[in-house]
């Protein structure tokens, strides 16, 4: 009788985590900052179909690296359970915080229970008021259902580590957009090489667009911004 | 609420009606003729020159009784696009909010809006679903109109209570009122009115419905209350501002008065 080789479960964990990290490193990274006039999520993304960055709901915007189809169909869901939830109660009721909470179970369920963990890493950002002031969430969620609270900024995806160590340098509190979107393109680029504006896939979350906060910049509008 | 997962099957793609459904969530169905809902009444839809005029009057009835006198019937229903309802303003009020959702969900399902022609055939399944409904009192009759970002026009959609869909040319009416507002519309009507013209001829139409037709409510000037005028452009919907709209109604009082002369 063949008796299936014994292998612990940490090490069963380490290689799940291993597959799924590889898979994140080999994509392009993004970055999303609290700004002056809201959030902003800059994506180096060569497609300008295929989008890294998407809106979910008024207040909230979903990113994701890794594997487009992995993470599009969080992003569907995510889409379907906000509507479903402003649907059923009313629109203040969809928040950031519950629907990250959502795509935690989701991918920590995956991570355990199926034959492949999900090779992705995902954002949920919204903007809101608190009182008077703006209140600015992002829930940064690993492939292992892994969440991290940030209100200030978060990198995703390939060479994540060596692009926050760049970043943490140049952040500053309540940039104006121009210097929001140079800082980031300076930390994914590490002033290295250079992007075009199309290779880009840069949107903003804020409160002064209206009920729907989220708004694409299109490459002409980087263009201008851009140094 | 859990994140709504399906199998390939199953899944309902950008529709959010399908999807609702899949959570239990079905359209009205009706046993028996239900008596003296609120009825909302007359809307009207102009074509000029930069796009479409959208108004309706704010009266809900139920029989003889003025339920509400405040109702908003006309919507927006998206960035280029609005809906103006007559008929059971429950219903009429639920499809409405469906269908804005219903568009908004697609958009950011798939990445990119229906075309107005979508949109409006979209409108049509939504009426077509409520036919049972209709059948036992509950008749909803929108008109939808939007500007059409491809051809770079405002277009005009009228329904039947089946979901039949007919383009208009030029302008359409809904609502017990729509006889009258239609005959102000027809004669005051030119091709490539100005945006002052043709919210003046909607809001003459709406005046004139609520003259004659008990179910129209006409501008209320004890509770400052006025029609809703919207215009949809290729800058997108936006209503008319509440000040406007009682200065263009007000110039129409003062015009009937002045007709009366001196026999009192």
């Amino acid at each position: 009788m063949n008796m299936p080789f014994y292998v612990s479960p940490e090490q069963m964990m380490e290689d799940r985590a291993d597959y799924a990290r590889k898979g994140i490193a080999r994509g392009r990274a993004l970055i999303a900052v609290s700004f002056k006039r809201g959030i902003l999520i800059v994506a180096e993304n060569p497609s300008n179909t295929l989008h890294k960055v998407s809106e979910i709901y008024d207040r909230i915007a979903f990113a994701g690296v890794g594997k487009y189809n992995e993470f599009d169909q969080l992003r569907i869901a995510g889409v379907r359970h906000a509507d479903l939830k402003g649907y059923s109660f009313s629109r203040d009721d969809v928040d950031a915080r519950s629907l990250a909470n959502q795509y935690a179970q989701m991918l920590g369920h995956i991570f355990t229970h199926e034959m492949k963990p999900m090779e992705v890493e995902i954002l949920v950002a919204e903007v809101d008021f608190e009182g008077e002031n703006l209140r600015n969430q992002m829930f940064h969620i690993l492939y292992d259902g892994t969440v991290k609270d940030e209100s200030s900024f978060a990198v995703l995806g390939g060479e994540s580590d060596a692009i926050f160590e760049r970043f943490q340098t140049l952040h500053k509190s309540n940039m104006p957009l121009k210097k929001a979107i140079n800082a980031c393109i300076d930390a994914l680029t590490a002033g290295e090489r250079d992007i075009e504006p199309d290779d880009l896939e840069v949107a903003e979350l804020s409160i002064q667009n209206g009920r729907r906060a989220f708004r694409r910049i299109a490459a002409s509008e980087i263009q201008e911004l851009i140094n | 609420m859990t994140l709504p997962s399906f199998s390939t099957e199953d899944d309902p793609g950008p529709n959010f009606v399908a999807l609702i459904k899949e959570y239990g969530v079905e359209p009205l169905k009706v046993q028996h003729p239900v008596d003296n809902l609120a009825h909302g009444t007359t809307c009207v839809a102009i074509r000029y020159k930069d796009g479409v005029v959208l108004a309706g009057d704010r009266r809900a009835t139920s029989g003889h009784h003025i339920s509400h006198r405040t109702l908003e019937k006309v919507f927006q229903s998206d960035t280029f696009s609005g809906v103006a309802i007559s008929g059971a303003a429950g219903p009429a009020i639920e499809m409405v909010k469906l269908f804005q959702l219903q568009l908004e969900h697609y958009e950011k399902v798939e990445g990119k809006s229906l075309s107005l022609e979508g949109k409006a055939n979209q409108l049509s399944t939504m009426i077509r679903q409520n036919l049972p409904a209709a059948m036992q009192g509950m008749v909803v009759i929108p008109l939808f109109a939007g500007f059409d970002t491809r051809e770079k026009i405002g277009r005009i959609f009228q329904y039947d209570v089946t979901g039949g869909r007919y383009e208009e040319k030029s302008f359409a009416t809904t609502g017990s009122g729509s006889l009258h507002a239609t005959t102000v519309i027809k004669l005051g009507f030119k091709t490539e009115l100005s945006s002052s013209d043709a919210t003046e001829l909607a809001a003459n139409a709406i005046f004139e419905a609520s003259e004659e037709d008990a179910a129209t409510g006409g501008p209320d000037l004890i509770r400052d209350v006025f029609p809703t005028i919207s215009l949809i452009t290729k800058d997108g919907y936006s209503p008319v501002p509440h000040s406007d709209v009682s200065l263009i109604f007000n110039r129409i009082i003062e015009n009937r008065i002045s007709r009366n002369g001196d026999h009192k």
